[in-house]
């Protein structure tokens, strides 16, 4: 497989490795990881590292609602004039056009229940493009970005076999 | 109750000694695990828990189901091997099941058969238990432990009647390359020796394709091949493998298995059909997990100075240590709680080596090395 690529998932897995850790783990001496991450960064592939956060044992107000958005297009506007404006709110964690029965889906992101509506109400639901807006409100996460939030297995093997 | 006399000859396991040894202790983190950290993945256990609710509770055919025979038959083409599913699979509690019913429909009493060394621990006793002469043969670091003709003809193995292989090896974690075997097959031609060879690893192989000795020329009728679900599809406890090879071994086989056994866990049967239909993925999802480890641990042994040759396949690489590898195997374990094998377990060629196994989470994985690091240098 090709090196970068793997340096990639390696990344994806845990972007908190060293970088000797990487390089062990990928038999890449570091400079050519430093290397390789600056290229990866420089061409955009590479966003940005955050952590996954199970939020509801974070001691913090904390409340995301999934909200399906339907836009009216016209010669003057194009999808991404619309989405360039939504990106902009530091309340919209993630906003992709995707398939189906409705344009854009917005992940939003409040202190509470209340300030994400408003959010929505005030400044999405305004948008003149916005034909509806249909919110609904996370109440419990149990998987997020490939890590399980519940039921983790336990390892319940022998300390010492064949 | 009067015990039999070849119980005596089989001596306890060394490992088991050393799992009394890890049990006494808390905190340790072991490297001596012979079996996945990952469960199975969730469409297999899925289709087990459906079986159980549609109730399919009873045996299954000796064989085990066709459906599972099939796809099985389907699978192995990845390596170039191609066995009807009505007569040249059979399905086991295990491949230890499938190894254990080799030995009893292939070995007479005086029969010889050559275990190349350092090896899994139930080869010899299988021999043993079957009435068969167990004949060692040493193999050497510098061939990476992979055993050739001159190891064999060393330990006399020409009058041996079945070779035993693992490739790729437990506790050694070596591959054997398509020619290391093909000098492997000549012998076993030049001296019509059967094999018996233990491919439960294949799917764990990091550094090119696995090759099957079964595939090489006119080899196929001279060899029955183990494999099964416990270490591709992390399926160790639901105790399910398979043996394929000429349908008159296969037969004979099934004639000590449907004796024995009747059939094998028919919960475990349905799982591996959905394994081997849809769980490709997970499993090289879990290969690829294991060679971030691999390239891990052996990059930490070449720091600590412990020489450790390039281990290619399996869960295990096998490092020298200083000295006594059971005296170090017990200091590791007292003084920096890190469990891992002795190499002499594995039998005599394995001496002075430990097996570390890295079917172990990643941050385990570096708090042992850095554990073992300290050990080594406190010496």
């Amino acid at each position: 497989m090709d090196e970068k690529r793997e340096l990639l998932d390696c990344l994806v897995r845990n972007a908190r490795e060293s970088t000797d850790d990487l390089a062990r783990q990928t038999d890449l001496d570091s400079e050519t990881v430093e290397q390789y991450i600056d290229e990866l960064e420089a061409d955009g592939v590479v966003r940005g590292y955050q952590a996954v956060v199970d939020w509801d044992r974070a001691d913090a107000q904390h409340v995301e609602a999934e909200v399906e958005l339907n836009v009216e297009l016209d010669r003057e506007t194009k999808y991404d004039d619309i989405a360039a404006r939504i990106a902009k709110y530091s309340e919209v964690e993630s906003l992709r056009l995707v398939s189906g029965d409705y344009d854009f889906s917005i992940l939003v992101v409040g202190d509470s229940m209340r300030d994400v509506s408003r959010f929505v109400s005030d400044q999405v639901a305004t948008i003149p493009e916005v034909t509806q807006t249909v919110t609904h409100f996370v109440m419990d996460t149990y998987k997020h970005r490939g890590v399980q939030f519940v039921g983790d297995d336990e390892d319940d093997r022998l300390s010492i076999s064949p | 109750m009067n015990i039999a006399d070849r119980i005596g000859q089989v001596p306890p396991s060394g490992i088991r000694r050393f799992f009394e040894l890890a049990e006494e202790m808390d905190d340790v983190i072991s490297l001596g695990v012979g079996e996945p950290d990952f469960s199975a993945p969730w469409a297999a256990r899925q289709a087990a828990i459906d079986s159980l609710e549609r109730g399919r509770t009873s045996y299954t055919a000796n064989r085990g189901t066709l459906e599972l025979r099939e796809a099985i038959a389907d699978h192995v083409r990845t390596y170039d091997l191609s066995y009807g599913p009505d007569e040249e699979i059979l399905v086991t509690a295990g491949a230890s099941e499938a190894v254990d019913v080799a030995m009893r429909a292939f070995v007479d009493p005086g029969d010889v058969v050559a275990v190349p060394e350092p090896a899994y621990i139930s080869y010899v006793p299988g021999v043993t238990f079957a009435g068969g002469e167990p004949l060692t043969v040493p193999t050497r670091e510098e061939n990476d432990f992979v055993v050739t003709p001159e190891d064999l003809r060393r330990a006399g193995a020409e009058a041996a009647d079945l070779l035993v292989l693992c490739y790729p090896n437990n506790p050694t974690g070596a591959t054997a390359s398509e020619e290391e075997l093909a000098a492997i097959a000549a012998f076993t031609r030049e001296h019509d020796v059967d094999v018996l060879s233990d491919e439960i690893y294949a799917a764990l192989t990091y550094e090119g394709d696995h090759t099957s000795i079964a595939s090489l020329p006119e080899m196929s009728d001279r060899t029955v091949v183990v494999n099964g679900f416990s270490k591709a599809y992390a399926m160790t406890g639901l105790r399910l493998g398979y043996a394929m090879g000429p349908s008159d071994a296969i037969a004979a086989m099934n004639r000590v298995h449907q004796y024995a056994m009747l059939s094998a866990p028919t919960t475990a049967q349905y799982a591996a059909v959905e394994a081997l239909q849809t769980c490709d993925d997970a499993v090289e999802e879990m290969r690829r997990e294991y060679d971030r480890r691999r390239r891990f641990v052996l990059s930490r042994f070449e720091e600590m100075g412990m020489p450790c040759f390039r281990a290619r396949g399996a869960f295990y690489v096998f490092p020298e240590c200083p000295g006594d590898d059971e005296e170090f195997a017990e200091g590791l374990l007292h003084e920096e709680r890190v469990a891992a094998v002795p190499g002499s377990v594995f039998g005599e060629s394995g001496a002075g080596h430990l097996r570390i196994s890295y079917a172990t989470g990643m941050t385990d994985l570096k708090e042992a090395l850095n554990r073992i690091e300290r050990f080594v240098e406190s010496r």
